[in-house]
């Protein structure tokens, strides 16, 4: 891989009409590592997981992916990527076998060695019991767990993930993370995109995406200490009246609910956040107990995303 | 109240999403229009200029003028001239006429002579439509005005080949042969591409080494032996039931009907690509069974069509199979009496998968 890194893109976008999907997007993907797409639906995930793997032809920019430039030989990168579609995409009307031995020979997997891949594929990915049921009156989280080892089966170098996790209660997502740490382990680079933020914090690197523009990205840890911004967490009695008391406040950038606690976004700049909160909880007079914590990733989106509308305004 | 609210909400529902989808409601004007205006011109069944070869043995004065009021009708239209009546059966058994006009050495005697016909009209009564037609010419008032007294019924003796009895199955069968082959064929593959593209196998697919031609020619060749079981079944039971008889090879007829089906599987292919949605492949085919039902020689004579209705007949596969079951299996012709036909069916299964591989693209852009 060249320098290290699985894929790298520069200026990458994609518009259709006149929505940019995806705007000047760099990335650098180091080798072996899990690396997450962070964003909202429609922020431009999906769009360029799909122009990495050569579904989709770049407007511009240019990407490398294990060495091979995308657009152009896309055909060449098919059989060393290994790609997870959002929608379940396996044949509903054939059994877990039946799809696994389809993919295994369309992938051309060496003949003699298909039958002991699957046996290993059907234990780990716990699907023994289901190898005679048909996929579509799976689970799904055992479609998920299907789909994965459809996309593993021909050991590829790299993994790209669409939303793996989005149809997943959450004990499946875990044991799927632990798939997926085990794969990085032996090597597999891995692109995995997601809206969750609990999901994002396992990544090893991060790109946040919001309307098809990377706002930030780094290891999860770097992010959160990076934010720009003090977090105030308040504990109030009526959070609802501590929220409209805060929200339209000045210097407050802003005010998350969460159950009786209120996440508050406060600039650096500001010197005792504690004091401004405090102030105008006051003048609202509404109790409530106020603590600086720091940033979780929740925050870091909050706080990048409101950035880049700042620019756009 | 709340009844009729509720109505109007999937009323306007249906009509929104009927207007988006634009192939349809391109085919709401489109199939009508269309459909009459080929067909209204097309079909005619007051048949003229069918194919016709003499054989003028006499060659006398009376004869040539028999000849020229029988071109009068204008239901012949003579393209050969062959010096004996077995030329004139060589001619029909390749499908080259429907009707042959043997004129006997002693014309000009058998003219006056009130027990024996002076004219055999052989007729192809392998297409269901000639034959009447061939009465209609036995019927044709004769007057020759060198004197000789006209004569009525008895002139011309028609002789119906390969059906002699006129039984309609033995007619229909052969032709229906190739519109349940192209119903059935055609339908499968039209929905093979936009099912797996709806149901979302697709984007699994194209991000596989499989290579486009390796998709299309993998999902036609299996539908192949489906269409030839078809055949099968049909055969059995039109023997069985109708009596219809195979008089040519087997072997030559299942070859036709390989390459048909390989034709037609591979046209509903490049419907597959054309198409966004199971439905408008549904339309798809539609519009393209009913001018194979109409103007393929099935149900109308070939020559009986406008010149533009002919091109496009000849343009679809099922005229070509028709003249070659007919053929086989009627006139016991073989596929080297008929090559052009084999030929082109080949040549569009050819450039039809080929356009299909083209047109589908491994991209979803």
């Amino acid at each position: 891989m060249k320098d290290g890194y699985a894929i790298r893109a520069r200026g990458l976008s994609k518009h259709f009409g006149e929505l940019r999907a995806v705007d000047g997007l760099d990335l650098d993907v180091p080798t072996g590592s899990i690396y997450g797409f962070l964003g909202p639906n429609g922020s431009g995930k999906s769009t360029t997981i799909r122009m990495l793997c050569g579904l989709l032809t770049p407007t511009s920019g240019t990407a490398n992916v294990l060495g091979t430039e995308i657009p152009g030989s896309a055909k060449l990168l098919k059989p060393r990527i290994g790609y997870m579609t959002q929608k379940f995409s396996l044949f509903g009307d054939m059994t877990v076998l039946e799809n696994l031995q389809f993919i295994s020979e369309i992938y051309s997997y060496p003949a003699g060695a298909r039958k002991s891949r699957i046996a290993e594929l059907l234990e780990h990915y716990d699907l023994v019991a289901q190898r005679k049921q048909f996929a579509a009156t799976m689970s799904g989280g055992q479609r998920q767990r299907l789909a994965l080892a459809c996309a593993v089966l021909h050991e590829p170098e790299l993994l790209l993930l669409d939303e793996p996790t989005s149809a997943v209660d959450p004990q499946s997502r875990r044991d799927f993370w632990a798939k997926l740490f085990a794969l990085a382990e032996a090597g597999t680079t891995i692109l995995v995109s997601t809206h969750y933020m609990d999901e994002a914090e396992r990544c090893h690197r991060l790109a946040i995406l919001d309307k098809g523009v990377k706002v930030a990205d780094g290891a999860p840890q770097d992010l959160q200490c990076s934010t720009g911004m003090h977090v105030v967490e308040i504990l109030a009695d009526d959070p609802y009246h501590a929220q409209t008391a805060l929200v339209d406040a000045p210097m407050i950038a802003s005010v998350t609910q969460l159950g009786v606690r209120l996440r508050v976004l406060i600039p650096e700049s500001v010197d005792d956040p504690l004091g401004l909160v405090d102030r105008n909880l006051r003048e609202h007079t509404v109790a409530a107990e106020s603590r600086l914590v720091a940033a979780s990733l929740e925050d870091v989106f909050v706080a990048v995303t409101m950035k880049s509308q700042r620019i756009a305004a | 109240m709340k009844s009729i609210s509720r109505l109007f909400a999937v009323m306007r529902k249906e009509i929104r999403q009927m207007r988006r989808d634009r192939l349809t409601a391109a085919m709401i004007a489109g199939i009508p229009i269309m459909q009459l205006l080929l067909f209204g011109y097309a079909i005619n069944t007051d048949v003229r200029n069918l194919s016709t070869a003499i054989a003028d043995e006499a060659n006398t004065h009376l004869s040539r003028e028999f000849i020229s009021r029988l071109n009068a009708t204008q239901v012949t239209n003579i393209k050969y001239r062959v010096t004996t009546a077995t030329e004139l059966e060589q001619l029909m058994q390749t499908g080259k006429i429907s009707i042959g006009v043997a004129i006997p050495r002693d014309f000009d005697r058998r003219v006056v002579d009130k027990t024996r016909a002076a004219v055999h009209l052989l007729v192809d009564g392998s297409d269901p439509t000639i034959s009447g037609i061939a009465d209609q010419l036995r019927n044709m008032p004769i007057a020759f005005d060198t004197g000789a007294k006209p004569r009525e019924p008895g002139l011309i003796e028609v002789r119906s080949y390969y059906n002699p009895e006129r039984r309609t199955p033995i007619n229909i069968i052969p032709g229906l042969m190739g519109v349940i082959l192209t119903m059935t064929m055609l339908m499968f593959t039209a929905v093979a591409v936009v099912r797996e593209r709806e149901r979302g196998n697709l984007e699994l697919l194209i991000n596989t080494p499989v290579t486009s031609a390796e998709l299309m020619i993998g999902k036609v060749i299996p539908y192949i032996a489906i269409g030839i079981v078809q055949l099968a079944l049909i055969l059995v039971v039109g023997r069985l039931l109708f009596d219809v008889p195979v008089r040519g090879s087997i072997v030559d007829l299942y070859l036709a009907a390989g390459v048909f089906v390989a034709a037609n599987l591979a046209l509903g292919l490049f419907v597959s690509t054309a198409v966004k949605t199971q439905f408008q492949a549904m339309q798809g085919t539609f519009f393209l069974i009913l001018p194979s039902i109409l103007l393929s020689g099935f149900i109308f004579p070939f020559d009986g069509m406008p010149v533009a209705a002919q091109y496009l007949g000849e343009a679809l596969p099922i005229t070509h199979f028709i003249r070659l079951t007919r053929g086989i299996m009627l006139r016991e012709a073989s596929l080297g009496d008929l090559p052009g036909d084999l030929i082109y069916l080949a040549v569009f299964a050819v450039i039809a998968t080929t356009a299909a591989a083209l047109r589908f693209s491994k991209r979803l852009d």
